[in-house]
């Protein structure tokens, strides 16, 4: 007789806890907003996730880690299903997300009303090592897709900011 | 959709991850090569997104055909792919390729625009996820257009030379394929002629502000469709597929 445990969608999502961004290893890909939906059936698992930014070169990493993570809890049949829409915004990043970019260096990105580009532009960066808004941008563009470069004028030294989108 | 106006729709899809596919090879060629440092990072940024978006419209393509996305990219010869040829021309100097990005964007943001609202719907949101990050690079390639145009003798000369060569070929970008009307009746994309008419009420003044001239004297003597390439796309093609074509059957 097989000791059977009923999986649950908690379950699934408790797991997807453990998978990170590859590019930002401190925030998961449920930090991240980007799991829209987890279906558990006696056929298997299917877990619709959203892209961040369509160019994104971790977008596959994540899709094979999100599927082993699920297989890890003896699921056979794991679909991980790509969906575009609606388009993933910064504002999907939870507030624990938030807090774990800063801790990690990166600037939260500024919160938006459906424009981010609007505020990308003229919102001051809050310095994650100072937390001065004292504050330039250097580039609209960083080392990864996500990232801004900002200068802190009190640090004297540069810094990164999750771009909005 | 029927298959007449499917076919339609996977010739237009084609033609829109082709201009993408292109045009973000060429701007990573800038790579380790652009002016500043922040410049070589922003552009090799760019040009990941457009090389995104290109893999989004091959998908969208593939949905209807059945094709897979790398043998559209690597094994199809030049004269198979349907790309303007303003983005096959070789880079240039950093006023050329900027002044081909911004022309490219600005039309690009027009058309991703109306295709939000376009009635085959996983084209409709497509374009919704595309135009979030296109609004970056338009307004980035609108601010160095601005510093080259109003910038020194040099540089202002420079973009001068770079709009009078690439305006001619911008127009490429606004001719119909055969069965675009179809599409068009269809809600499905929107009108060239409307997307011409807007880019051109769009990119006129700022290219003034700049204190560029527009050469209107200097257009094509006849509509070149986008079957027909210059011999700079076999150049690309042969590096871009090089490693691909060496062993076709290899998985990665």
């Amino acid at each position: 007789m097989v000791n059977r445990v009923v999986l649950t969608d908690a379950a699934v999502r408790k797991i997807l806890t453990n998978v990170m961004d590859p590019e930002i290893p401190v925030v998961s890909v449920v930090d991240m907003g980007i799991i829209r939906e987890v279906d558990v059936s006696p056929e298997g698992v299917i877990v619709t996730m959203t892209p961040t930014f369509s160019g994104c070169p971790a977008l596959d990493v994540m899709r094979r880690d999100i599927e082993a993570a699920v297989r890890s809890l003896g699921v056979e049949q794991v679909t991980v299903r790509v969906e575009l829409h609606p388009a993933w915004s910064t504002e999907w990043i939870t507030d624990e997300g938030r807090e774990k970019l800063r801790q990690f260096g990166l600037a939260p990105p500024p919160r938006h009303a459906g424009d981010p580009v609007s505020v990308a532009f003229f919102d001051l960066a809050e310095c994650p090592r100072c937390g001065s808004t004292n504050t330039s941008l250097r580039n609209a563009f960083g080392p990864t897709l996500c990232r801004m470069i900002w200068y802190c004028n009190e640090c004297r030294d540069a810094f990164e900011q999750f771009k909005p989108l | 959709m029927d298959d007449v106006m499917g076919q339609a729709l996977a010739d237009r899809l084609m033609v829109m991850g082709d201009d993408e596919l292109i045009l973000a090879h060429r701007n990573s060629e800038w790579a380790g090569h652009a002016p500043i440092l922040e410049e070589d990072i922003a552009f090799a940024n760019i040009a990941l997104d457009e090389m995104g978006h290109a893999s989004i419209w091959y998908g969208l393509r593939g949905e209807l055909t059945g094709e897979d996305t790398d043998r559209l990219i690597f094994f199809r010869n030049p004269g198979q792919y349907r790309n303007v040829q303003l983005v096959e021309l070789p880079k240039g100097d950093w006023a050329f390729s900027m002044v081909r990005q911004y022309l490219f964007d600005a039309a690009e943001n027009i058309q991703l625009g109306y295709l939000k609202a376009s009635a085959y719907r996983p084209l409709a949101e497509a374009a919704a996820k595309i135009a979030t990050e296109e609004a970056y690079h338009l307004r980035h390639t609108g601010l160095w257009l601005r510093r080259l145009g109003l910038g020194t003798e040099e540089s202002h000369a420079r973009t001068q030379a770079a709009l009078d060569s690439l305006w001619p070929y911008a127009q490429q970008l606004f001719m119909s394929l055969p069965d675009d009307t179809a599409l068009f009746e269809a809600g499905i994309i929107p009108d060239a002629a409307l997307l011409r008419r807007e880019w051109e009420g769009k990119v006129r003044p700022i290219l003034a502000e700049c204190g560029l001239a527009i050469s209107d004297g200097a257009m094509p003597r006849r509509d070149i469709p986008r079957t027909e390439h210059t011999e700079y796309l076999v150049a690309l093609l042969s590096e871009l597929q090089s490693v691909a074509r060496l062993d076709p059957e290899a998985e990665w």
